[in-house]
């Protein structure tokens, strides 16, 4: 891991970023009797369970389970077919435009694929938040810009064009992006799928270094056993049979004392990981 | 029975999706007018580079080659009346008022709205358009206004451009092909035109880009998450935007006549 061996200094603070404020009780985000749907057919229901700040929650599950439709649900993509999602005080389905613009800026996602904007550079691409949403000076964007970009390995990606960089860039490219204005929550979607197993291992390092560094809470959606053990703090699975979640707990002791659903998947994945 | 229901219901939505879409699109420009939009102006100048000048041999070549048409196929019907001078009457109210306007909008469509359906639709199916709206980053202000706005801007200018080609080519064809003198050609040019055919034909330009630029966004940002999806919302963007500017055309050719504009 190269780019993690280094010692990359933080990048300069921003001017001044409006975004929701830090929560008293230390709950970023709470999910109450949550159902999600597509058409007629429920995916999940009576979903509850809360991100706490400055902790790793691991969203797993079997394949359509719902993983990334909760995501979704999450950042105020999709409408809730019953239940509510609220970012500290605000509820997404309910919230004014205004509050809905001030919560979005408190949280960064990743997408599966990246989505980084294609017609932009990786710089720009990290640079446009900014450009919306601080007062900083084209030189100052560009300084952090920077910044962001080498504390995930991608010093000299900064004029390159998204379609120049491999699967793993873009995804280090789109963790540099969600950074940008420094938010205290980040929603990570698969950040792991598709990669070969030593990259899949830095861009779990680098996860746990954004945590240390910045104490950035961390929502993560994957099925993959080691990022699982490496990276969470709790886990919470989705149950793709009975459509209800089993309440979050630390991944170890979901494997030694979790139902015998979470155990068996825990374990089914441990010994195919093994062989 | 059942899926004739069905095709009326997705029917209903996706009028129901274009009419939301349009409403976006004025409450963006009332973000705008009051200084408030999320549109940069280095995307302005972007479209208007990729929409304009990338258009002008194009709708040169078409409105060139139609004015020659229009000319011939008149003036031979003319001279069986022995009236083929009135070949410049014919040839400078029908290219300024209509086919300038006409021809370039369906340029514009297969050429920009066409872009703009498959650019939005990319966009749409690899999650950009996803990653704007999570980052409270309005895509009608940032991707659509600055492509309609430009789109708008251009096209007068292309349908003018457009027009002197079509009446060049006119001039052409009567003056070499059936013995109108040049000076005559002018003149009775000069007569028939209007000031308010010139600012018909300009307004009509503007409508259909406006039109077109609008079918592209819609149909872009309707796409699905798919390669697929992207290739039927650049069809479909071609063909809604060719049926506006068809259907405006008659709409507006109608009123300004009983307005006798």
């Amino acid at each position: 891991m190269p780019w993690l061996t280094r010692s990359t200094p933080p990048p300069p603070p921003l001017p001044a970023v409006a975004s929701a404020e830090a929560p008293a009780d230390g709950v970023l985000v709470r999910v109450h009797g949550l159902t999600m749907a597509m058409g007629q057919r429920v995916l999940q229901q009576d979903l509850n369970f809360e991100v706490r700040a400055g902790e790793v929650l691991v969203i797993m599950g079997g394949s359509g389970c719902g993983k990334s439709t909760l995501l979704r649900h999450l950042v105020g993509l999709e409408v809730p077919a019953a239940g509510r999602v609220c970012h500290g005080n605000v509820d997404l389905q309910q919230a004014s435009t205004a509050d809905l613009a001030r919560v979005r800026r408190g949280f960064g996602v990743m997408f599966q694929a990246g989505a980084l904007w294609s017609s932009m550079t990786v710089g720009e691409n990290v640079m446009l938040p900014m450009e919306m949403f601080t007062p900083a000076s084209p030189a100052e964007r560009a300084e952090r810009a920077r910044a962001h970009l080498a504390a995930v390995g991608l010093d000299d990606a900064f004029d390159l064009q998204p379609s120049a960089l491999s699967g793993g860039m873009r995804k280090r490219a789109a963790i540099a992006r969600a950074m940008a204005l420094d938010p205290p929550l980040l929603f990570l979607d698969e950040p792991s799928a598709g990669l070969d197993p030593p990259t899949s291992a830095q861009l779990d390092a680098l996860l746990l270094s954004v945590r240390a560094q910045h104490g950035t809470a961390i929502v993560l959606v994957t099925h993959e056993l080691d990022s699982i053990f490496t990276v969470a703090d709790r886990a919470l699975f989705l149950d793709a049979q009975t459509h209800t979640m089993l309440p979050p707990d630390a991944p170890q002791a979901l494997r030694d004392h979790g139902p015998p659903v979470v155990r068996d998947f825990l374990r089914a994945r441990h010994t195919e990981a093994s062989t | 029975m059942h899926g004739t229901g069905e095709r009326v219901l997705a029917g209903l939505r996706r009028t129901s999706g274009t009419l939301e879409f349009l409403g976006s699109v004025v409450l963006a420009v009332g973000r705008l007018l009051r200084g408030q939009s999320q549109m940069r102006m280095v995307d302005l100048r972007l479209q208007l580079d990729q929409t304009g000048p990338r258009s002008v041999p194009i709708v040169a070549l078409v409105c060139g080659l139609v004015g020659l048409i229009l000319a011939y196929m008149g003036a031979a019907q003319l001279q069986r009346f022995g009236a083929q001078s009135f070949i410049a009457d014919l040839v400078s109210v029908g290219v300024v008022r209509e086919i300038a306007a006409l021809m370039t909008g369906v340029i514009l469509s297969g050429r920009v709205g066409a872009a703009f359906a498959a650019q939005l639709g990319s966009m749409q199916a690899n999650d950009e358009i996803d990653a704007l709206r999570v980052m409270g980053i309005d895509p009608i202000d940032h991707l659509v206004l600055p492509r309609v706005l430009a789109l708008t801007l251009i096209a007068p200018l292309l349908t003018a451009m457009g027009a002197l080609v079509g009446l060049a080519a006119g001039w052409l064809i009567a003056v070499t092909t059936f013995g109108i003198l040049s000076a005559d050609f002018l003149a009775r040019s000069a007569q028939a035109l209007t000031i308010n055919s010139l600012l018909v034909g300009l307004a009509k330009g503007t409508v259909y880009a406006l039109l077109v630029g609008l079918a592209g966004c819609r149909q872009g940002l309707a796409a699905g998450h798919s390669a697929e999806a992207v290739g039927q919302a650049t069809t479909q963007a071609v063909v809604r935007g060719i049926v506006w500017i068809v259907a405006a055309a008659s709409v507006l050719t109608v009123l300004l006549q009983r307005l006798d504009w």
